[in-house]
């Protein structure tokens, strides 16, 4: 299981038929996705598309109800849970929220899957973590303790983490979320330069239209259950599918709906008085 | 009438459900001592947190049953002329009874709430998913240590509780209410058995050791991750502990003492 099975052309990561439901609520009604190596692609969509429920399944930490998904080759839900584990050594994630450790230090939660995953000696471990760091320009608060950081250094310190053990691919759980517009450029361009500079493959999950398609080399919009569209940010930007327009431009009416499925309003206000 | 019945049956599957899954997570939880055992540090960590953190509260509550034991008892005894056999009485309740049941309620609710809450607290941040993504297991890597410091700790500090607690009673019964110092200990010495009264209390606070850590441990990894359900988890810790320790007690009471 070692190394990349699949040609340079392969994608690493290749769905097909994809079904999950939480419930009775339908995310994915049959999708297919195709992931090329080395290169950034945006996962995009409205809040509740399922998105981050896409990452957690390619991760396997979700079964999918039907269909399948295979990263590097390798089909993620057939795999026992050793075998799991060592495919995800060669994925990381970076979480909405960072996901650090709170009870250790910055460097610590950097170091963390070093420790628990090879033999290096510290000061080949210290080497290594002060480097991460300064990729992401964090390495003067390798001290730090995580509830110290700002929301935009926790995430930079996760991206440190998830590239320690220079994985093949990172999947970017809306990264760009609640963050001020500096933090926003310096992620984008972070993953961006990542990408290009170790020919990881990025995943980047996210609804921020225009910061993702500043970097994003292929895009996927996602709806309903469905691939809406796939395509270059410019192929999206002329689309002439209702959804993909609405969607890129933050357009309110339009065929993805703002108000969640509900009786008529008059009839609601007009109703017995108990709660709907 | 059928909707009720309909509920009730919901209820009680929801309930076998977590049942099975408190068992399922405590086979893994106990698998994993393989990977503790190379890393005795985790071990070591955890048993400062869990036990050594825990040591006041039991110290402190130790003191004063000892004390109120003591007081109630010599009134007591006072009535019989057998004041002397205070030391017996006073060590008796606390190393049969009192030593493990109340170090267990005073563990479920320090530490046991502590390890619910940091747990599920750790679920609702994303840190169990990011361990998991990071190729680490949870359960080994968090639960385990947890577990096993639980486990250690509670004999232990229900051994202290009730050496301070005898401490308690002589400072009231000897120091303040004037019973003779060499029949206090004395009579402890002499009518205090090693297996039947100190091994037992032992076992069970052992017993009530592994069962509080489960429950805590089991509470804060099924938590509903949200603020509201941490809390509730934290709650039922403390809850479901104190009755499974006081029910637990009267069960391993009945067999080691009842005839």
């Amino acid at each position: 299981m070692s190394g990349h099975s699949g040609s340079a052309e392969a994608p690493i990561v290749k769905i097909r038929g994809l079904h999950f439901a939480h419930g009775s609520r339908v995310i994915f009604d049959g999708i297919d996705i195709d992931i090329p190596r080395g290169r950034v692609t945006a996962i995009m969509g409205p809040s509740g598309t399922g998105k981050t429920t896409l990452l957690k399944l390619i991760g396997g930490q979700l079964r999918p109800d039907a269909g399948s998904i295979e990263v590097d080759g390798i089909d993620v839900h057939r795999l026992s849970r050793r075998d799991l584990f060592r495919l995800r050594m060669r994925m990381g994630m970076l979480f909405q929220s960072g996901a650090l450790l709170t009870d250790i230090d910055v460097f610590e939660n950097v170091a963390y899957p070093l420790r628990e995953h090879t033999d290096l000696p510290e000061s080949m471990i210290r080497v290594l973590v002060l480097m991460k760091l300064e990729a992401v320009g964090l390495r003067g608060a390798h001290d730090l303790m995580p509830a110290e950081l700002s929301g935009g250094m926790a995430r930079r310190v996760a991206l440190a983490r998830a590239i320690a053990l220079d994985p093949m691919m990172v999947m970017y759980d809306e990264p760009f979320t609640g963050q001020d517009p500096i933090s926003m450029g310096v992620l984008a361009k972070l993953i961006r330069r990542l990408n290009d500079a170790v020919q990881i493959t990025s995943i980047l999950v996210s609804h921020d239209v225009e910061e993702t398609s500043a970097i994003a080399d292929l895009v996927y919009v996602i709806s309903g259950g469905k691939v809406v569209e796939r395509g270059t940010p410019d192929q999206l930007s002329i689309s002439t599918s209702d959804q993909v327009r609405q969607f890129m431009r933050g357009l309110p009416d339009g065929p993805m709906r703002f108000h969640y499925e509900a009786p008529p309003l008059v009839e609601d206000l007009l109703g017995s008085g108990r709660k709907p | 009438m059928l909707d009720a019945l309909a509920r009730f049956g919901r209820h009680g599957m929801a309930a076998l459900e977590r049942f099975g899954r408190a068992h399922l997570l405590f086979l893994q939880i106990v698998a994993g001592i393989t990977s503790l055992l190379p890393r005795p540090g985790l071990l070591v960590t955890q048993t400062y947190s869990v036990g050594v953190r825990t040591i006041v509260i039991v110290t402190v509550s130790g003191l004063f049953v000892g004390m109120v034991l003591s007081l109630q008892g010599y009134y007591v005894l006072s009535q019989f002329a057998a004041e002397d056999s205070l030391g017996v009485m006073v060590a008796a309740s606390l190393v049969r009874e009192l030593g493990p049941v109340v170090t267990a309620l005073l563990f479920a609710g320090r530490a046991g709430s502590a390890l619910t809450a940091e747990i599920g607290l750790m679920k609702a941040t994303e840190q169990l998913s990011g361990l998991e993504m990071m190729a680490v297991d949870p359960v080994r890597r968090i639960l385990t240590p947890r577990f096993f410091a639980g486990l250690i700790s509670m004999p232990v500090l229900a051994v202290l509780f009730s050496a301070i607690g005898a401490l308690g009673g002589y400072f009231v019964g000897v120091g303040l209410l004037g019973v003779d110092d060499g029949a206090f200990w004395s009579q402890m010495q002499a009518k205090i058995d090693w297996n039947e009264d100190v091994i037992n209390g032992v076992i069970k606070s052992l017993v009530f050791g592994l069962v509080c850590t489960w429950i805590a441990l089991f509470q804060g990894y099924d938590s509903v991750p949200t603020s509201e359900g941490v809390s509730r988890a934290t709650t039922r810790t403390v809850v479901h502990s104190a009755l499974a320790v006081l029910v637990l007690d009267f069960v391993l009471t009945a067999m080691m003492f009842g005839e």
